[in-house]
């Protein structure tokens, strides 16, 4: 019998599997693409943001079908103590255009959308089936994947790993070191069910106009991370994530834990009333940024998405780095088989010139020093600073008797006390340097 | 052999929602499965055609997304899908589904050779009537085997079929003549993982695909709701009960314990309970 061949095979049907896979059925090349899960997206976490752009530059009228909840016309950014939050909110009637640049989706949902579009324009997709190992040959070159169905190898030119952040195949074929705790967030997160009548008025929205609200603060007791609320159309997403490498070094925080205090919140309580929880789901993140890309191609294989630790983690943008890299790697490979070269190394490594030039790199190069920041400061951000902020917000906005300028000082003073001025100089500066 | 598996598309009952305030089930957004009693005729049918050899068709009548159903069913190892789609169709009760069913299986016998066995699930998950099974076979002129938990034996020559049937008060041995109609019982045998080659072939299947007409259907009027006496007069949310279920504590307590600790929670509900038991006893 005479073995399969494919041009390329994609291990993995989210948001970068997607998007490789599609560029490169879209120009002719013969395309397997290989997904675990009982259909693309039944892995994946729910709820979640989508930016328009990276989807546009694929599917340019992706808005007429995808599976949308609510185009995001709001965005707080809360500050958390134990009683309250001091924030910003900014929202304006422009994000209502006829484009919206985002939109909040439900992964299950929209991955499926996805990959149906994938299969339409002639991919071949296999769910329910686990990619286990990668072939290669005795030049060390990949050749082709085992599955964990009964049969031999399927063989391509390349294989695209878009396996997720776990990156298991890479790592399990030697393409990759393990992934270190500090550089991984574990994130949970909850539906919430409300009528879509009462998340309008509780969050002042009209037809599909959605709220984003990110928070930090003291709700992960000082640990790194972040906690998050978006509005679907007749559902909430709640969760919140921190760095793995604090689970253990905390040893008795749990994410479940975490979560419960933020919904318990008083900011945040009056907002969930009365829905009721369906799904939860944990995942991790991967939020070492530019020093933990692992290698990004070799003979035979190309790395895409979280797989290739493409998360921006100060912005939270995830999926969009997923498709840009998807769709890039895509293009490479139709242009090296399209010139009837071989996918080696060297011919593939136009895929990482190319990022460069974009949006993709030049964050993860912005914000390369943003984790070892965090790493050092990070207890004085999530913790301190919100308490501060808090404390002084109270301060100034409370009328009781007391003159404007001792208001003032006792701001200035309860901020040395909290920190010292080395300590607030010190801050200020590596905060700086990070963000440059 | 030519075997048909009947399946239907139903939604995940896992993931139902109730509307909180309308009380409505919402279906937006619900995964679909095949409804899981059909699986189990499906693997029959496959272990069937493993050992006496022919094709594995199998057949659904429903909205265009039920092609993933058949799909998926091809990734288990059966040959084809037929999907019967149309608008008349919508609103069919188990009356006007056994009708259109009987005129897919007709039609589909006509192009690939005339059914052995048509398998159906004991019920559906969503429906629960188990009367669309035993319509085909009424419509059809099959024998009719329901319950049925194995088949010891099949003929082909003598077009003969053994099975055993559960029925109320044990098990049956039934032979019946060929072509019957078949549900299997549910834990009868378990849906095998298809190989890679299945799943290659399934994902690449062209699903036929056929409408009223060309399953020549004329009379339209026994279609869909209008061929459907079934009403529905009220869909309601039970109530739920006042009284909450009591838990008794299983850490660290020995089976005797927990005995004892139930037999306590009981009589102390019931106290006339503990002096019936006793007279009772004390009679005896
Ligand atoms: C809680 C949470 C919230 C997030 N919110 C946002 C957000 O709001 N906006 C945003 O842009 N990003 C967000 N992200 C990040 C975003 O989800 C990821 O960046 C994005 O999903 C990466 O896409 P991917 O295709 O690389 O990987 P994934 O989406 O993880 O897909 C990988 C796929 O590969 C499959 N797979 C893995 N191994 C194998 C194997 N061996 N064989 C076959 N298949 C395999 C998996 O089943 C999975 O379907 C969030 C992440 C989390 C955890
Ligand atoms: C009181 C009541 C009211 C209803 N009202 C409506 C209504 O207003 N509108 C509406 O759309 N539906 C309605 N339904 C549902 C509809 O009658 C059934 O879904 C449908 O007729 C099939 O019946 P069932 O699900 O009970 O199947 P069962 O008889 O339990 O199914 C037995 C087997 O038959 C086969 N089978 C059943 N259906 C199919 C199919 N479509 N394709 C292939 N094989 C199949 C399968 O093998 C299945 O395991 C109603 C049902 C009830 C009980």
């Amino acid at each position: 019998m005479t073995h399969e061949h494919f041009d390329a095979i994609v291990v993995g049907a989210g948001p970068s599997g997607n998007a490789a896979a599609y560029t490169m059925a879209q120009r002719g090349l013969k395309v397997l693409q290989i997904e675990r899960g009982e259909y693309a997206g039944s892995k994946n976490v729910q709820g979640a943001i989508l930016y328009s752009d990276a989807l546009e530059r694929i599917i340019p009228d992706f808005r007429e079908e995808a599976p949308l909840e609510r185009h995001v016309i709001e965005q707080r950014i809360w500050m958390m103590d134990d009683s309250g939050h001091t924030g910003m909110h900014h929202r304006s009637d422009d994000y209502n255009e006829q484009k919206p640049n985002r939109y909040t989706i439900i992964r299950a949902q929209f991955d499926k959308w996805f990959n149906r579009c994938v299969r339409e324009i002639g991919v071949t997709v296999l769910c329910e089936t686990t990619v286990t190992g990668l072939i290669a040959d005795e030049h060390r070159r990949i050749i082709g994947v085992q599955t964990d169905r009964d049969g031999d190898g399927i063989f391509a030119d390349v294989v695209v790993l878009a396996e997720g952040v776990n990156g298991l195949i890479g790592q399990r074929s030697g393409l990759r070191k393990e992934l270190r705790p500090e550089d991984v967030a574990l994130a949970v997160k909850e539906m919430h069910f409300l009528p879509q009548d009462v998340i309008d008025a509780r969050f002042n929205l009209r037809g599909e106009e959605g709220v984003v609200i990110e928070a930090m603060g003291t709700v992960t007791d000082g640990m790194i991370g972040t906690a998050f609320l978006y509005t679907n159309r007749e559902s909430i997403s709640v969760g919140v994530g921190c760095l793995v490498s604090e689970f253990a070094k905390s040893g008795e925080a749990t994410p479940h834990g975490i979560l419960d205090r933020f919904k318990a919140h008083p900011s945040v309580r009056a907002l969930l009333e009365g829905a009721e929880i369906k799904e939860y789901a944990a995942h991790l993140i991967p939020e070492g940024g530019y020093r933990a890309v692992p290698d990004l191609v070799g003979d035979g294989w190309i790395v895409v998405g979280d797989a290739g630790h493409f998360v921006n983690a100060v912005h939270r943008e995830g999926s969009n780095l997923a498709m840009t890299t998807g769709r890039i790697a895509g293009e490479t490979i139709a242009n090296v088989l399209g010139s009837c070269l071989a996918c080696t190394r060297d011919n593939l490594q136009a895929y990482v010139t190319q990022l460069q030039e974009t949006f993709v790199m030049k964050d993860m190069k912005k914000y390369k020093n943003v984790p070892r920041m965090l790493e050092h400061g990070g207890h004085n951000i999530m913790d301190i600073y919100p308490r501060l902020l808090n404390r002084s917000a109270q301060t100034w906005f409370r009328v009781d008797g007391r003159d404007k300028k001792s208001k003032e000082s006792e701001i200035l003073r309860s901020a040395r006390q909290a920190r010292g001025l080395t300590g607030l100089l010190g801050d200020a500066f590596r905060l700086a340097r990070a963000w440059r | 052999m030519q075997i048909f598996v009947c399946i239907k598309q139903v939604p995940d009952s896992g993931q139902i929602r109730v509307h909180p305030v309308t009380n409505t089930i919402m279906r937006q957004g619900v995964p679909t499965i095949i409804n899981p009693y059909d699986l189990f005729g499906l693997e029959q049918a496959l272990r069937l055609r493993d050992r006496f050899g022919g094709e594995v068709t199998v057949m659904t009548m429903g909205p265009p997304m039920a092609v993933d159903s058949l799909r998926k069913a091809l990734t288990f190892g059966a040959d084809r899908g037929v999907l019967l789609t149309d608008r008349v169709f919508a609103g069919s009760d188990t009356l006007a589904t056994s009708y259109a069913l009987s005129y897919l299986i007709r039609k589909a016998g006509e192009t690939w050779g005339a059914p052995d066995i048509v398998f159906c699930g004991k019920q559906t998950i969503d429906g629960d009537t188990a009367q669309v099974g035993p319509g085909i076979a009424r419509r059809l002129g099959l024998s009719q085997l329901t319950y049925v938990s194995g088949i010891d034996d099949m003929d082909l020559t003598d077009r003969q079929i053994l099975v055993r049937r559960r029925g109320d008060h044990g098990v049956q041995v039934l032979r019946s003549r060929l072509p019957v109609m078949v549900t299997m019982m549910e834990g009868s045998n378990e849906i095998r993982r298809g190989t890679q080659a299945d799943a290659l072939r399934a994902a690449r299947a062209e699903i036929v695909q056929w409408n009223a007409a060309t399953v020549g259907i004329s009379d339209t009027s026994l279609c869909g709701l209008r061929g459907s006496p079934t009403v529905v007069k009220k869909v309601f949310a039970p109530t739920a009960r006042d009284e909450k279920a009591e838990m008794i504590s299983t850490e660290g307590i020995s089976p005797s314990g927990m005995a004892e600790a139930l037999v306590d929670q009981i009589f102390s509900r019931q106290p006339g309970l503990r002096d019936d038991l006793f007279r009772q006893a004390a009679g005896h």
